[in-house]
């Protein structure tokens, strides 16, 4: 039997389209840079299904939309960051590298297979000079992204960029920039208010693992 | 990358094996490499905040010293530590692997492995290697850390085939291992403080290096000392080079 013609441009957008749905059913994450490292911030109601995670020394990732799905990328980035750390050396594990493959992969699942993943990933990457700081991400169809200073993703991720642009200061303190990430996810909650928040930072410092979750009595 | 991600908290020398590039414990049949360097005198003891634990800086080949500076004390994570005698490349690869074991389970699943979780993992390593062992190249660790649970220090030691064994006060290993553990059974006594735990670490490795030409003693001239390391509540702590200098000199001083 001969399948029904589908023009690509037609399938395209409808796996856009639902991907996006997906999305925009869960809640959003916002990364700021400042004086210390990045932070990485969002609303989460529960306390132990994280979205924020350590990669490798000097790299978190954070993920938004379906939890199976972006548990199984970060798990998929512990092994290779683990992996290349091990079989080469420690300082060859990099943001850019992890970032390119979480874009071919996500490229790959968005075009090959039955559903497209209904995830928005980000890669954070801290070094010795803030302007060597790197924040990735990842959409959906694989699309990659290099950001400067801060970024979002989620369904609300337009309008927390646009609220992060407003207040963004260089080298501000952590609780400065904690203010400014609360106030942007606070600014596109149409509900009741926030229920709870996660948040970690990767730290510029001595410390040979500079990823810090943050509790409750820092986030506030 | 994601499908393969279906069983959480597989171990690295798991995902290792998958890609068949896991490290090889055996060498071909009727093989044995025994000029390879060897680590010599380590020991842990239990002092009142947690355990310290001490290594020589020497390697031998044969009757000939293949290196001065090798390290043997090494942190398993932040709140254990391991120290290796034997075959130095081997043991150095058993502690690289170990590590990234452990941060490799703690990443993956949120939490640390218990103290006992991380003391059973090292064991079936150490078994693992066994047939290497069987053709000269043995590597025996003695394995320390903080628990959490209980809060309080606790020291395991090995035997070649992988049996792990809990020790109460103290575990020495190596060639001077015997000398160290005749001078700790003398001048341990439980809850010492941090300070004197320093200095009974290195003055028990001072006295191996008198009796035994494979442990290396303190080399003023060269400003070699020993390694020394803290495991306590506040985690993995290394001792400052001139605060085992001090200890080294006076412990010296003593023993001549």
């Amino acid at each position: 039997m001969m399948p029904f013609y589908v023009p690509p441009e037609q399938l395209m957008k409808d796996r856009a389209e639902f991907a996006r749905k997906g999305i925009a059913r869960g809640k959003s994450l916002v990364a700021v840079q400042y004086l210390g490292g990045i932070l990485i911030l969002g609303e989460n109601p529960s306390g132990t299904l994280q979205k924020i995670s350590e990669i490798y020394d000097r790299v978190a990732f954070a993920g938004v939309g379906k939890y199976n799905e972006f548990e199984q990328l970060r798990i998929g980035g512990i092994r290779r960051a683990d992996l290349t750390g091990y079989a080469y050396s420690r300082e060859d594990v990099t943001a850019k590298s992890l970032a390119n493959a979480y874009a071919q992969t996500l490229g790959h699942i968005f075009t090959q297979d039955i559903k497209p993943y209904e995830v928005e990933i980000m890669v954070a990457e801290v070094a010795d000079d803030p302007a060597d700081d790197h924040i990735f991400r990842i959409t959906y169809d694989g699309t990659l992204y290099d950001e400067r200073r801060f970024s979002a993703i989620g369904g609300a991720a337009d309008a927390l960029m646009s609220h992060l642009a407003a207040s963004h200061r260089e080298g501000a303190p952590l609780d400065e920039a904690i203010g400014w990430a609360k106030a942007a996810c606070t600014a596109v909650i149409d509900e009741n208010g926030p229920v709870g928040w996660e948040a970690a930072v990767v730290e510029r410092t001595e410390r040979r693992r500079a990823f810090r979750r943050l509790d409750h009595s820092v986030i506030g | 990358m994601p499908r393969e991600a279906i069983t959480p908290a597989e171990s690295f020398t798991a995902l290792l094996r998958s890609r068949g590039v896991d490290p090889r414990w055996d060498l071909p049949t009727g093989v044995s490499a025994r000029e390879a360097p060897e680590g010599t005198t380590v020991l842990a003891f239990r002092y009142a905040d947690g355990v310290v634990m001490a290594g020589d800086r020497r390697a031998t080949a044969g009757n000939v010293i293949a290196h001065r500076r090798i390290q043997k004390v090494f942190p398993a994570d932040r709140f254990s530590a391991v120290a290796i005698s034997g075959t130095a490349g081997i043991a150095i690869e058993l502690v690289r692997l170990f590590q990234t074991e452990l941060e490799h389970y703690e990443k993956l699943e949120g939490r640390r492995l218990t103290l006992v979780g991380k003391a059973n993992h090292l064991a079936a390593m150490v078994r693992g290697h066994l047939p290497m062992a069987f053709q000269g190249l043995v590597v025996i660790p003695i394995f320390c850390g903080y628990d959490e649970q209980e809060h309080i220090g606790r020291l395991y030691s090995y035997d070649v085939v992988g049996g792990s064994y809990e020790e109460t006060d103290y575990a020495t290993e190596g060639s001077g291992g015997r000398d160290a553990r005749l001078f700790l059974r003398t001048a341990f006594t439980p809850d010492l403080g941090a300070e004197a735990a320093i200095d009974l670490a290195v003055a028990a490795l001072v006295a191996a290096a008198e009796e035994d030409t494979g442990t290396g003693g303190p080399d003023l001239r060269r400003e070699i000392y020993p390694n020394v390391a803290t495991v306590s509540a506040s985690g993995y702590a290394e001792v400052a080079e001139e605060r085992v200098a001090a200890a080294a000199r006076h412990a010296m001083e003593r023993s001549s």
